[in-house]
């Protein structure tokens, strides 16, 4: 998983962009690039949409570098949540010319994809801002597929605190599930 | 930490937690954005839960209160129990409704764990990006036209390394050079990129990533050698992130030097380079490394950009009549030697590279002075792009190179032998 980056990082990054420099512009996509294309796939399910979006969000991002305020929270979360609103817009344009054209309402289906989209956004930023400690416990297990006790011992940590951390980083993550107004999302 | 299973185990007060509960959005409740990310809630001592907890049947293996089945609760939706924890958690479920409950929200999270991060893009799709963001804004800082192809480089094995796990940063990784071969693993790979790239570092004062000493060379092969002495011990992530902060610093560099960039030369303990051909140089040798990595450890690996790869191309093609003027001097050239005047056309291979990076030169034979040109071609050879680079970084030897070679046999062969001599480590 990708380290957080620090908001000195964040602040750096903006100004550059604001001086229009384009190695900056190629940083930001090296960083950024998988996460936007990722979440717009996730969320849209056809290559070539997500590579549109991917577009937009990054043409978006260049054109109005003063549109991010480091103030308000990490960048990357910015990013997901521009990338997000992007994908369901597209996602709203697909359904909307489907019905147009003589398709069926899908009604909860696509309702459905849309809070998918909201809480894959979310799950997003609950993991880049966990705690780094209770991140490697959980892709120990997750990605190395590595038991509670072989995880304990390779982070140096008693059974109990690496249970724990299993734990509590699900519960972490849980919360992007749990919503009011689910379809409103991150507007 | 309690023992296990404590009653008062706090779930949300280890001190890895301080980052999570002073994130920026804890005090208000609001999350950045109006992403509706309500706050984690704080886990209470698992033991005052809900009515006194039935007491165990006896007969139940292994015999666990439940506050320790709650504690498994994590490890069980990741699948990261022992065979009886699971079946005493899974019996335990059956009977307690709080339990349940938080089971099943934990195993529905279990997938938000996938993070899309770990996806591998289309490499062509940065290039549409940032070619789109420009269209739409030009940049008032811009990438010279000759440290582009470095940068995508750098970009596409930064990507690689991304995705390469513990297992992957041992493999041994095999650099073949004209005439010699060398194992490492991954990070010393790397750590060899490093340390040739900080030539470029020193041409632009930029720092010495080999460190202060007496002992620090100029010379490529020495200076990986200090590399590895200096630095082996270091971690493959350190040593990642150290070759991609110097990477980006050159590139940024260059950018705002701009034009007063032109004219600076690298020197690398003997043969000198202009920066604009160094340049093309180490997104050469980028490529060609990270082909060897992603060789070692499975993974596919496509060749640069045609535009990229044309400009390595054109560099090599431009260096091999000092190359083979070299090999002349030393006495390994086959085909005898004109004299031509400085400027003058001359004896020439027409050296024909197909595909979309390809085009063609005329290579003077005779003295790197001379002009080549079609007139005075004395042979023909024809070959693929990648094929071509492959040769010219010692992986193919001419008489492997699927090529067609027409002409002066003595002279294919002089040329030939000469790009595959250029290579080194």
């Amino acid at each position: 998983m990708a380290t957080p980056a620090p908001p000195r990082w964040d602040r750096a990054m903006q100004q550059r962009l604001a001086r229009g420099e384009e190695a900056a512009l190629g940083e930001l996509y090296d960083r950024f690039g998988p996460l936007v294309y990722g979440l717009a796939l996730r969320i849209l399910d056809d290559e070539d949409a997500a590579d549109r979006v991917t577009r937009e969000v990054f043409g978006h991002i260049w054109e109005n570098p003063d549109a991010y305020d480091p103030r308000d929270g990490n960048m990357r979360s910015w990013i997901a949540t521009l990338t997000q609103r992007q994908s369901v817009s597209r996602l709203r344009a697909f359904e909307a010319e489907r019905v147009r054209s003589g398709g069926q309402r899908a009604g909860e289906p696509f309702e459905a994809r849309v809070r998918e989209a909201n809480t894959a956004a979310r799950a997003d930023f609950i993991r880049d801002s966990m705690p780094a400690s209770i991140r490697a416990a959980l892709n120990l297990a997750y990605i190395q597929r590595r038991d509670y006790r072989q995880a304990a011992l390779e982070l140096g940590l008693s059974e109990v605190e690496a249970r724990r951390r299993m734990r509590l980083g699900l519960q972490m993550l849980a919360t992007a599930m749990q919503h009011p107004g689910a379809n409103g999302g991150a507007r | 930490m309690n023992g296990p299973g404590g009653p008062q185990e706090p779930i949300g007060g280890g001190p890895d937690d301080s980052r999570w509960e002073n994130g920026g959005w804890d005090g208000g409740g609001t999350p950045p954005h109006g992403v509706p990310l309500p706050r984690v809630p704080l886990p209470r001592g698992a033991a005052d839960d809900g009515p006194p907890i039935p007491v165990m049947p006896p007969a139940a293996p292994p015999a666990l209160d439940h506050s320790t089945l709650r504690s498994l609760l994590g490890a069980w939706a990741l699948s990261a129990c022992a065979a009886d924890e699971n079946t005493a958690v899974e019996e335990h479920l059956g009977r307690c409704v709080a339990c349940a409950d938080e089971a099943r929200r934990l195993r529905d999270a279990v997938r938000l764990l996938r993070n899309e991060d770990q996806l591998d893009l289309d490499p062509t799709l940065r290039h549409r990006v940032l070619a789109g963001c420009l269209g739409r804004r030009p940049a008032r800082v811009p990438v010279p036209s000759w440290a582009v192809a470095y940068d995508a480089e750098a970009a596409r094995l930064d990507a690689l390394l991304a995705d390469l796990g513990p297992d992957d940063w041992r493999q041994e990784v095999v650099l073949r050079w004209h005439q010699g071969r060398q194992v490492a693993d991954v990070a010393s790979v790397i750590g060899h990129l490093t340390a040739v790239d900080g030539l470029v570092a020193a041409a632009l004062d930029l720092e010495e990533p080999l460190g202060p000493g007496p002992d620090v060379s100029r010379e490529p092969r020495a200076r990986t050698e200090t590399y590895w002495k200096r630095f082996g011990e270091l971690p493959p992530g350190r040593v990642r992130e150290t070759w991609r902060d110097q990477g980006r610093s050159l590139v940024r560099t260059v950018a705002f030097a701009g034009n007063s960039a032109g004219g600076l030369e690298v020197d690398y303990g003997g043969p000198v380079l202009a920066l604009e051909d160094a340049f093309l140089d180490r997104a050469f040798e980028c490529w060609i490394h990270a082909d060897d990595i992603a060789e070692a450890v499975g993974y596919p690996y496509e060749a640069p950009a045609p535009r990229h790869l044309h400009g390595m191309i054109d560099l090599a093609a431009r260096l091999l009549p000092t190359a083979i003027a070299g090999r002349r001097r030393a006495g390994l050239a086959t085909s005898p030697g004109g004299l031509t005047a400085a400027g003058e056309p001359g004896r020439s291979l027409y050296l024909e590279v197909e595909g979309d990076g390809g085009g063609e030169w005329y290579i003077p034979l005779d003295s790197p002075a001379a002009k080549g040109c079609k007139e005075h071609s004395v042979a023909h050879v024809a070959l693929d792009g990648v094929e071509f680079c492959q040769l010219a970084a010692g992986h193919r030897t001419p008489e492997e190179l699927a090529a067609g070679i027409e002409g002066d046999a003595g002279a294919v062969h002089d040329v030939l032998s000469a790009a595959a001599s250029m290579s080194r480590l």
